[in-house]
């Protein structure tokens, strides 16, 4: 039988579950690969992980051919659930997979919209899953062949029609599977996702007696797990750059805190406080019974030799404050600029992220530069003589300024390296102070001279203090 | 005089037991010195405090850009030691700029947060840590309760917090008038450069005006804006009279830098 194939194959009118000799008799060049299912669950497990890595902390394998995310509070990290699904398609379709990825309130309804559903990528509303359930056949529910079979004899092939159907015949002649696999896919009855784990991480472990559900209970907890990590990690001489804290509810469902270090970290009280200040982020339900903390991510941390009080003062490791801010704001809202050798204001700098090491280069000091770069230059009234005297008024934001004294021109040609458009492309820049002592940037696109060095208009580009 | 010197003693009790009831330690507060003697001798300590909150504001256009409150606090920032976070919400900092102040790249993080509460949360988680050399935060609304929080943390951890007033629009910039709990409060507003025997725009002057100080008197200065290593110089008369560029007339390192632009 054949159980799946590629896109070629399914352009010569192959589909999976025709027979082998069948399809052999149609194309007897067939190539024909062993299925292999216990390599395909390895490679799920493995891309399980990776996307644990990427995405969110709880990931579980839906076999045979998917994964199921906990994605709840990961979205707005990846820019909302679409761009997170498109984002993860894309990358899919980079190693090499079509892949179909489908958001919604159950792992059974988007179980059964990203096998069944026709969009590649699809994020279902709350409380539209009914709707969408109602066209998709039996398959999708999860369901052993045994009882479609069965459903189908009845005339029952559509998820709608069954859920309209009573209740108790269903159960006495197909058992409970039914009714269970139905109510999980509209949402009624939950259903816990059991999240693949790493290979052999530090991880410990707390059982509650009581289910516990304070902010300040588990902030307690929080305190006693920490160290039982640290010295697990010390053992291993390792240091965490990101920690998973799983809570599972007493309704089976499973919380999740994900801090992420810049470096990797092992001291018990800045751990603590990392995840403690996120709490508030989770929802106790009914009650926790069973705190997990692991570390998803490990390096090797070495020791480091503190400066001895010879040599200069100690470079204070402000690591531990990243970490806090990054968490908060983000790690791409927290960078340091570093030079990049252009000519060009705005492509003079780059963000690097605030511990990258610290590079040699520095931008030239020729000229003063403004304190303050508008985003776009904004283009301005100016009346000069040609071909390079600076303005001797203009007209910025509806203001008309005098110019008093100038500076300039400092010429910037095109980067034609970059960009075949920039081959003739100069600005001219002065530094010009007007009247009342404000001091601006200026440019003029072109040399003054040459039309094709660009529209010879005037633009303000910075201010200066 | 003789009744100067005896009252000084009395005085100094005085000051310190207030102090005590205020709750502040009995270490001395450390000062960051402008280095211009009519600015120290009018600042309660000699300078700048360190583990204090100051607030800087631009005058007039620079309400909006505040390009020369920037530049002056980038000044100020220079003169400390180890890291400087600076923390905004709509980044428009020319860094190449920051460098030519003295406060290279390598020591500045930026911070980018969403709102104004952002700001303010993580202005105060970076004064607290207590390892940086400044803390620089562009905010806008500035409450009494948001300062006294800032001030404290300021205190305890003995960091240098500077507040950059910025506001959207001109009008709004009459909040600045509304108490804080900042140490000094001062409006930078900018003043024709001064001018050269030579076409050209000479070292940029700004109007400092110190607008509060505690248990300091209120005053105005003129000075040349911050050289390559953040410090301010007095106008001086004698270089205005002869017409001579302030570069020349200035500190060596000034004459440095003058070479090199002329080099350039």
């Amino acid at each position: 039988m054949v159980l799946s194939v590629d896109l070629a194959a399914r352009k010569l009118g192959l589909r999976p579950g025709t027979p082998v000799a069948k399809a052999q008799a149609l194309h007897p060049d067939l190539v024909l690969l062993d299925a292999d299912p216990e390599g395909d669950r390895l490679g799920l497990e493995k891309l399980a992980l990776w996307f644990q890595h990427r995405i969110a902390p709880i990931v579980a394998v839906d076999a045979p051919d998917g994964l199921v995310l906990d994605t709840t509070g990961a979205d707005q990290l990846h820019g909302g659930e679409l761009p997170m699904l498109k984002d993860m398609v894309h990358r899919m379709a980079g190693a090499g997979f079509r892949a179909k990825a489908v958001a919604a309130d159950t792992w059974g309804a988007a179980h059964a919209i990203a096998r069944y559903g026709r969009a590649p990528i699809a994020v279902v509303p709350p409380g539209e899953i009914a709707g969408t359930l109602a066209d998709l056949p039996l398959e999708a529910l999860r369901l052993p062949d045994t009882i479609i079979d069965g459903l189908a004899t009845l005339g029952v092939s559509r998820i709608g029609p069954l859920a309209a159907m009573p209740r108790a015949p269903l159960a006495l002649r197909f058992g409970p599977d039914v009714a269970r696999r139905l109510d999980q896919a509209f949402g009624r009855m939950g259903e816990a996702i059991v999240p693949v784990r790493p290979v052999d991480p530090v991880e410990v472990s707390r059982n509650f007696a009581e289910p516990i559900g304070a902010a300040e209970t588990i902030a307690r907890y929080i305190g006693r797990l920490v160290p039982l990590l640290c010295q697990g990690l010390d053992e291993r001489g390792q240091g965490v750059r990101r920690l998973d804290l799983l809570l599972h509810r007493v309704d089976s469902r499973t919380e999740a805190i994900r801090v992420a270090m810049a470096m990797p970290v092992r001291d018990v009280r800045r751990l603590t406080r990392l995840l403690c200040e996120k709490i508030e982020t989770i929802d106790p339900g009914f009650g926790i019974e069973r705190m997990v903390l692991i570390a998803s991510l490990a390096e090797p941390m070495d020791r480091r030799q503190t400066v001895s009080s010879l040599i200069a003062e100690e470079e204070v490791d402000v690591s531990d404050l990243i970490d806090t801010l990054a968490n908060r704001v983000g790690t791409q809202a927290l960078y340091r600029f570093a030079p990049v050798e252009s000519d060009l204001p705005e492509r003079s700098f780059c963000r690097v992220p605030a511990l990258a090491s610290e590079e040699t280069k520095d931008w030239p000091e020729h000229w003063p530069r403004p304190t303050r770069l508008l985003a776009r230059p904004e283009p301005v009234q100016a009346m000069a003589e040609l071909p390079d005297q600076p303005p001797l008024f203009f007209i910025w934001r509806g203001v008309r300024r005098k110019v008093k004294c100038a500076d300039g021109p400092e010429r910037v040609f095109g980067e034609w390296w970059k960009n075949d458009a920039e081959l003739t492309i100069a600005r001219d820049y002065f530094r010009v102070e007007d009247t009342s002592g404000e001091r601006f940037w200026l440019y003029r696109a072109g040399d003054g001279e040459h039309g094709e060095t660009g529209s010879q208009g005037w633009f303000l580009h910075g201010i200066f203090g | 005089m003789t009744a100067e010197l005896n009252k000084k003693p009395g005085l100094e009790t005085l000051r310190a037991a207030i102090s005590r009831l205020e709750g502040h330690s009995d270490r001395r507060r450390k000062m960051l010195p402008f280095g211009v003697r009519e600015i120290d001798a009018r600042l309660p300590g000699g300078g700048l405090a360190l583990g204090a909150l100051h607030e800087v504001a631009g005058g007039g256009n620079d309400a909006l850009h505040s390009a020369a409150a920037g530049q002056f606090c980038a000044g100020i920032a220079a003169r400390t030691r180890g890291k400087v976070l600076w923390i905004v919400t709509r980044q428009d900092v020319f860094a190449p700029s920051l460098k030519q102040v003295g406060l290279s790249a390598r020591r500045t993080i930026y911070v980018e947060a969403r709102s104004d509460v952002d700001v303010l949360a993580c202005f105060e988680e970076g004064l607290r840590h207590g390892g940086l050399g400044a803390v620089v935060a562009e905010v806008a609304r500035l409450s009494m309760t948001a300062s006294r929080r800032l001030q404290l943390a300021a205190e305890t951890s003995g960091s240098l917090g500077i507040a950059i007033r910025r506001w959207r629009r001109q009008t709004d910039a009459a909040d600045f008038g509304q108490p804080t709990a900042s140490v000094t409060r001062w409006r930078v507003s900018v003043l024709p450069s001064v001018s050269l025997p030579v076409p050209g725009v000479g070292r940029p002057r700004w109007l400092l005006e110190l607008i509060r100080a505690r248990a300091g008197e209120c005053a105005d200065f003129e000075v040349e804006a911050c050289d390559a290593k953040g410090r301010l110089a007095p106008c001086s008369p004698i270089a205005d009279r002869l017409s001579l560029p302030a570069a020349l007339a200035d500190r060596p390192d000034q004459e440095a830098a003058g070479q090199r632009r002329a080099r350039a």
